[in-house]
């Protein structure tokens, strides 16, 4: 079994490349959530 | 020896690996392959520049959809048995290769390499890339199955929102929207797609890890997973899962939940049209019932995560319970109060397709309670053929009798009464089967695997068969 200080070992690199990868499926998806809200407030007007 | 690139040998995670790091190299996989639910923005296009009907410019997507049903219950033991890196490399490959072939076809004028294209290779990719992502991240999450196969598949719901104004913005880009489009337009806009994604993509393989043998969640044991009777600590292997009626169950389940839910989504616009025809302008209504769509496309992908995230704490069979039930009565509720209030009809319809995601995110889970995680992902891709049978069964009923009933001259909302109707008797027969599914039976299991290295020596030798 892996322990908790095992996972609780990240360098700065590993934090970076994690925010990256996040940010890399993060932002095509804000921007297409972004793009499908702005087409809902028709529907109320 | 160095194990090969594409090994599962290769990207074991070693020691210090976060979990937190599987799911964006998931997410860049079905997020990619999600965009065939924007096929309708290849339609109009299309139609108007190479002068096809509406039938023959659905022929990619349906035969991408079949295909992906078909190749993830072909190759399914073979994504097991190879690991998440081949597949992701194989589904990038064809997924990427479909928009190349089809973007030639149409520099070439024939509409056919676009069929062959993105509808055969296209659909081998999305079969492919479909399954991998959702059963290693069962693996890394056993603590929370709902909630990491919620959020994969979250993304290919989400792969649409980003490929719609991708799709009109680079048409637009290349000349190809409005009344005459380029067709060397529309295939360099599936070049242009087709190099985005190939970029996308790398990144999902390139990150995806498997969990190292023994590895467990910090201060989780594998004895923590078992909560409830439903949840089997046996292994079953994926040619014995097709002996077991729970699987046939929830073929029916999926299938039935499936055609229910593209009962509205298929032709949501007219039916919001239909629906609410007197309450504003022609112009008022349009804009309208385009809301209407992206706020049930909304619901779609967010239903996928919340709901399957749920199941967690409330057990999949309970789930859905809520999913058929509650998505029964609702059909129900907008079938005898059609049209009198807009807030309940937009409840009632949010909610039915916030079921009909959860209910392609929950079932990973779901398999993974009833025949553990030994070949989960060539069940599940086993499983998908019923998506497949739903994706052209449910489009074909909605529309064989949403046709004939207008052209009976029917108005209104009475124009989808029967429709309604079937897919509230399907909902029931759904429900039925769900409630028929009890612990697969111990012959079924593998040799008795209690210990977690035992299991992973037969996942191994599963790996290697």
């Amino acid at each position: 079994m892996s322990t908790p200080e095992a996972t609780a070992t990240w360098g700065p690199l590993q934090w970076v490349g994690a925010v990256l990868a996040w940010i890399w499926v993060g932002v095509p998806f804000a921007y297409g959530l972004y793009q499908l809200v702005l087409k809902i407030p028709a529907l109320f007007g | 020896m160095t194990a090969g690139f594409l090994t599962r040998e290769r990207i074991v995670a070693p020691p210090g690996w976060s979990r937190w790091l599987v799911p964006p190299a998931a997410l860049s996989i079905h997020l990619a392959i999600g965009q065939a639910y924007a096929w309708s923005a290849f339609k109009a296009p299309l139609e108007s520049g190479l002068d096809i009907s509406g039938v023959a410019s659905a022929l990619p997507f349906t035969l991408a959809i079949i295909m992906l049903g078909l190749s993830s219950a072909l190759f399914g033991t073979k994504v097991d048995a190879n690991g998440p890196r081949w597949a992701m490399v194989v589904a990038t490959a064809c997924f990427v290769s479909g928009f190349m072939i089809s973007g030639i076809g149409l520099h070439l004028g024939w509409f056919w390499l676009v069929v062959l294209g993105y509808g055969f290779v296209g659909g081998i990719g999305l079969g492919v890339g479909y399954i991998s992502p959702v059963s290693t991240l069962i693996k890394w999450f056993p603590d929370r199955p709902g909630l990491a196969t919620g959020l994969a598949i979250m993304g290919f719901g989400g792969g649409a929102l980003i490929a719609s104004p991708l799709t009109a913005s680079l048409l637009s880009t290349f000349g190809a929207s409005g009344d005459s489009p380029s067709v060397p337009g529309i295939g360099n806009t599936f070049l242009a797609m087709g190099a985005i994604y190939l970029v996308f993509m790398s990144v999902g393989w390139l990150l995806i890890r498997v969990p190292a043998e023994g590895w467990a969640p910090a201060g989780w044991t594998p004895g923590q997973a078992k909560k409830s009777g439903m949840i089997s600590t046996g292994q079953v292997s994926a040619r014995n899962a097709l002996r077991t009626p729970q699987f046939w169950l929830l073929w029916v389940v999926l299938c039935f939940n499936v055609t229910a839910g593209i009962g509205i989504l298929e032709r949501a616009n007219p039916i919001f049209q239909d629906f609410f025809a007197e309450t504003g302008t022609a112009e008022t209504l349009a804009a309208a019932a385009v809301g209407f769509v992206s706020i049930l496309s909304l619901a779609n992908s967010l239903g996928r995560i919340a709901w399957s995230s749920l199941s967690d704490v409330l057990g999949r069979k309970n789930m859905y319970r809520i999913y058929l039930g509650v998505g029964a009565l609702l059909y129900l509720l907008i079938t005898l109060i059609p049209n009198q209030s807009r807030a309940l009809f937009l409840v009632a319809s949010v909610l039915i397709l916030s079921f009909y995601g959860a209910g392609f995110a929950t079932v990973p889970a779901y398999l993974r309670d009833l025949f553990g995680t030994y070949q989960v992902g060539a069940i599940h891709g086993r499983l998908l053929t019923a998506w497949s049978t739903a994706g052209v069964l449910g489009p074909l009923i909605v529309n064989a009798i949403a046709d004939a009933r207008i052209d009976a001259g029917v108005e209104g909302p009475g124009r989808y009464t029967a429709a309604f109707a079937i897919m509230i008797v399907l909902l029931v027969i759904a429900f039925v089967c769900n409630e028929l599914i009890k612990p697969v039976d111990p012959k079924h299991h593998e040799p008795e695997l209690d210990a977690p290295a035992d299991r992973e020596a037969v996942e191994s030798k599963g790996a290697q068969a």
